[in-house]
Parts: structure tokens; C-alpha cells; sequence
């Protein structure tokens, strides 16, 4: 058996069924980043001066990237997954000798895929608003790849549970969407409260923005090796209940 | 040398307490056409998701050609192919793409799978098709694309779950013809099907489940040799005559059929003399097809309670 050809299948399949719907998946962010960019970056952060030591667009244009990043790999594996249990067509592959790993990781990979293109995407939208600067550019590729696979993970684990399409809506709702709006997307956590600034850094998502961030502009509120030891640490943690999960076929299997 | 098939004490019991399987003993061997048959909720889809590893078995043992689906699953895997009662491919996938990313899912080079899913897709009639996307395919179409994709890996057991339902006449006979032609290539094909003129038709052994257990298990000839009386339909030429035969039960059906039931130490030489004394001309004649739905209702009515041993079949 061979798992590369698997593997490359269903990153084939996943990446196939993205672009075929690029007016659903692809063009929504480009013009929801614009809309961004118009209103905080031109019209209201204008008046707002600098943070961290840089103007107002230039310090958001990270965050609303990675922000993009986030949602756009947890969609792309969470609809994609509940889709293909609610059409039974997962079947293909709980019958074919597909090792859970290759499972696993094919869809992941198809979340990065989306993830990080519509990244791309709306780095080049950004270009339209504000001249990018580069710090690091591995910091840069690093933190986007990681983080994508972060939240392909947690998209897959939310579908292997779901039983309706509300259920794939909720954990994005309610949980994704305010921890990315109190990530550090729009502002420094340093200006909080110690209090705030400390329950901040309970969101992993903090140390995906601000590490990001640093690829960029070469700040962070916080410290870049222990951002990376965080997302790494999710990564494990949801890979291992990700193969927990498929492997005792949780949703998959009766 | 390994069977096919080999499951021993197999039992399955749904959360909630539902035991659908009850200790089943079955076994194909390697070639065979073998029918799978049962009432609805009998345990055959059950049966077929554990060997599919779809379901996961509460007990038991499978082996799919020797290996042992506890240990060596992929390998189990790679030798099967199925063809499921419900339609579960991508409804917005076109089918060539379903078709290569299956073969590509048993290790099949994107190459190889290509020239592949042409073959299939030309010999059952989706060539025009391949660019569709499967929603747009009708209720046959869409049953013969799942034995095209069945058939990507090249398996060497094709397990198929009612493939007849919801498909026409001359589309099910096409199929049973090219499922034919599979079997006489060596591939052991173990079909469900609540068409029993199918399986007297296609399979040359057979296994009756009801309420999770296998009621009987042995070759269609045997099974069908249980038959006390046998119902032949004559086709006669035109006449108008009133036919009279005796020493047997007949019922004339309209002006050129006439049905004869025999019991098995008569035989039908005895009926065409009668016919020829009495100047009637025989065109044609056949067996009633409903042979064995007379044996199954009386096998699932009556054996239920009584488990039989099972037997090596072929």
C-alpha cells in the first residue's frame, strides 16, 4: 500500500473541491479584508496614530491575515469532513486500507491548502491599503503553516463530532470568532490591565497573532519561543485526539 | 488454502442493546457467486459493514482471503470492493475525479487510475458522462458508477449491496451480464439482493439470514432441490382447443400459456404427449422464476427459531 499516493488523493480531492467552489471559499474573504481595511485601517485608524511603535494599518495587517488563516483552514475541514459524513462518501475511505494518520492528515492538509491561499490572498489585497514589511520571513511561513494546521485540526475534531450543520457552526460562532477578535488582532494586549493581559494569554490564539506579527514587523507582546512551544503544544494535543478519535470511529462508525 | 471469506461466531450488538448479528458462521470460497439473502433488518448490511470494517463487530473473527480483519485490516481491505445499498460518493464531484481519487486511495498511480476509470466508465455506458458532476447522473447511472468505483483497485471480492434496487429491467440485466463476466475472471462476488430471481439467476451458492442468524447456508442447486413441485410455463402456438392433461396439476393462464406443476417423480415427457395427442404445439417453455421466494419465505417462517450448523459450501 502506498500512503503517498493516498495522501496525495485526498489532498487532491480536498484542494479540488475548494477551487471548484472559489466563489464560495476564495473571493468572500478578499472583499470581507477589504471592508477591514477601508474602515479600521483607512477611516478609523487614522485617527487612532500608532501602535507599537507603528501606524495603525500597518499593526492590523498580521493580525487580519492570520485572523483569515484561522477561519478559513477550521471551515475548509470542518464543512468538508461533516459534508462527506453526511453524504457517506468518508466510506471511500473507511473501506480502502487508508491508514487513520493519512486521514487525518489529508485533510489537514486540504485546510492548509485553503488556509494559507486565501492568506495569500488577502496579503495581496493588503498591498492595495499598505507597503508589507518583512521581518523574518521564516517566522512568517512557520506561524502561518502551524497555525493552519492548528485550526484544520480543531475544524476536524468539531465535524468527527458533529450531527447537523448548526454543529459545525457554533464552535466558530461562539468560541473561534472571540478569541480571534481577543487575539491581539486589532490591538497590543499591553494595553490592558496586568489582570486582562495575564486571562489574554490563556488564548493560544494571542501567540499566533503576535508571533506572526514579529515575522512582520518585529514586535510581539510576547515571547516568540513560547508562542511556538504553545502552538506546538496544540498541535499535539489535537493530532492525538484527532487519531483517538478516528481510530475508535467516533461518528464514523456504528 | 484460504477462503474468500471465513467468519466464525460473528455477533454485533448496537448501542442500545439492538443485537443484529447472533454468532454467524459463513464462508465463501474463492470464485464463488454467492447470494447473501435475508428480510429487511435480517443482519445482511450489518454482516457487510464488519467485513467492510464500517461497523465495528462486538465478537467473532472474519478473515478476507487469510487475513484477519483484528490484525491485518489494510491487508483485509485491499482485497475488497463494494458496491453499497445507499449512493455515498459526492454527490458535486464529477465522476472521473471519484474515480481516480477511490484508486488513489488503495495506492493506485493517478496514471494508472486514468486509463482505468476510461475502462470501466466505457464498458458501463458513463463515458458521455465523465465530466458530470454525479447529482446530475439518473438512479442507474449512479448504481453502475459505484460498481465502476468499486472496481478502481482491481479487488478480488466484489460484495454488493442490493445493486438492483431502484434500477430498471434492461439496466439490471446489463448488470448481472458484466457481473458475470467478473466472476468468470476469477472475482468472488458475494451479492445482497431482495430480488430472488437475481440470485437463483446469478449465484451458485447462498446463505439465508433472519434475525441475525444464518438460517441456511448451502448451494442453490441443493436448496432449490427441496422444491417438492416444480412450476414449468409452456408457450403454445395458437389454438382453440380446451386442454385437458391428467395426472397433474395445470392451469391454462390465457390462449398460449399454459403452467404445469410436476412433482419430482414426474416428468414432462408425460405432458407433451398429451399436448401432441391433443394437437397442441409447445413454442417454448421455462421454469416459474419464483422457485426460490417459495423456498425463502418457508426457510425465514419456519427455521428462525432453529439455528443450522453451517456448512463449507462449493
Amino acid at each position: 500500500m502506498n500512503n503517498a499516493i493516498a495522501l496525495k488523493s485526498i489532498l487532491t480531492k480536498e484542494t479540488q473541491r475548494f477551487l471548484r467552489i472559489w466563489v464560495q471559499t476564495l473571493v468572500p474573504p478578499a472583499i470581507t479584508i477589504s471592508l477591514y481595511f477601508v474602515i479600521f485601517g483607512s477611516l478609523i485608524g487614522s485617527r487612532i496614530g500608532e501602535m507599537g511603535g507603528f501606524d495603525y494599518m500597518s499593526f492590523i495587517v498580521p493580525g487580519l491575515i492570520m485572523m483569515t488563516v484561522i477561519t478559513n483552514s477550521y471551515s475548509n475541514v470542518a464543512s468538508s469532513f461533516f459534508s462527506a459524513k453526511w453524504q457517506r462518501n468518508i466510506e471511500e475511505m473507511l473501506v480502502a486500507p487508508v491508514p487513520n494518520w493519512v486521514i487525518v492528515a489529508g485533510y489537514v492538509g486540504g485546510g492548509m491548502a485553503r488556509g494559507i491561499l486565501v492568506g495569500l490572498i488577502v496579503t495581496l489585497v493588503s498591498l492595495l491599503f499598505v507597503d508589507i514589511q518583512i521581518h523574518n520571513v521564516w517566522v512568517i511561513i512557520a506561524t502561518v503553516s502551524l497555525t493552519s494546521a492548528t485550526f484544520a485540526l480543531g475544524g476536524l475534531i468539531n465535524a468527527i463530532f458533529a450531527n447537523s450543520f448548526d454543529d459545525i457552526s457554533i464552535i466558530p460562532t461562539f468560541v473561534l470568532t472571540p478569541l480571534t477578535y481577543l487575539g491581539g488582532v486589532f490591538y497590543s494586549i499591553s494595553l490592558l490591565p496586568d489582570f486582562w493581559q495575564g486571562v489574554s494569554k490563556i488564548n493560544p490564539i494571542v501567540y499566533m497573532v503576535n508571533a506572526f506579527r514579529y515575522g512582520f514587523l518585529g514586535i510581539s507582546d510576547v515571547n516568540i519561543v513560547t508562542a511556538f512551544l504553545v502552538i506546538g503544544f496544540f498541535i499535539a494535543t489535537l493530532f492525538t485526539v484527532a487519531m483517538v478519535l478516528i481510530s475508535k470511529g467516533i461518528g464514523l462508525r456504528s | 488454502m484460504s477462503h474468500a471469506l471465513e467468519i466464525k461466531s460473528l455477533e454485533k450488538t448496537y448501542k442500545g442493546g439492538f443485537q443484529a448479528l447472533k454468532s454467524i458462521d459463513l464462508t465463501v470460497e474463492k470464485g464463488d457467486f454467492f447470494a447473501l439473502l435475508g428480510p429487511n433488518g435480517a443482519g445482511k448490511s450489518t454482516t457487510i459493514g464488519v467485513i467492510t470494517s464500517l461497523v465495528n463487530k462486538s465478537q467473532g473473527l472474519v478473515k478476507v482471503f487469510g487475513y484477519d480483519i483484528d490484525t491485518d485490516l489494510e491487508k483485509a481491505k485491499s482485497f475488497i470492493g463494494l458496491v453499497p445499498q445507499e449512493f455515498n460518493f459526492n454527490q458535486f464531484e464529477p465522476l472521473m475525479n471519484i474515480l481516480v481519487n477511490q484508486a488513489g486511495y488503495y495506492g493506485v498511480e493517478r496514471k494508472v487510475a486514468i486509463e482505468r476509470a476510461e475502462k470501466y466508465l466505457k464498458k458501463l455506458a458513463l463515458w458521455d458522462k465523465r465530466d458530470d458532476a454525479a447529482r446530475m447522473l439518473s438512479g442507474g447511472m449512479k448504481r453502475r458508477l459505484m460498481i465502476a468505483r468499486a472496481l478502481m483497485h482491481e479487488p478480488q471480492i466484489l460484495i454488493l449491496d442490493e445493486p438492483s434496487a431502484g434500477v430498471d429491467i434492461e439496466v439490471r440485466r446489463s448488470m448481472w451480464d458484466f457481473l458475470r463476466e467478473l466472476n468468470s475472471q476469477g472475482i468472488t462476488i458475494i451479492l445482497t439482493t431482495h430480488y430472488l430471481e437475481e440470485a437463483e439467476m446469478l449465484c451458485r451458492n447462498i446463505a439465508i439470514i433472519n434475525h441475525g442468524i444464518i438460517v441456511e447456508n448451502t448451494s442453490m442447486k441443493t436448496l432449490l432441490a427441496q422444491l417438492d413441485v416444480e412450476t414449468f410455463v409452456l408457450d403454445l402456438s395458437p389454438h382453440d382447443k380446451k386442454i385437458t392433461l391428467t395426472d397433474t396439476d395445470y392451469r391454462v393462464t390465457d390462449d398460449h400459456t399454459l403452467e404445469v406443476d410436476l412433482n419430482k417423480n414426474q416428468n414432462l415427457n408425460h405432458v407433451f404427449q398429451q399436448l401432441t395427442e391433443q394437437s397442441i404445439n409447445v413454442l417454448s417453455m421455462r421454469n416459474k422464476s419464483n422457485r426460490l421466494e417459495a423456498l425463502f419465505i418457508n426457510l425465514i417462517s419456519d427455521k428462525t427459531a432453529t439455528k443450522k450448523s453451517t456448512k463449507k459450501v462449493n
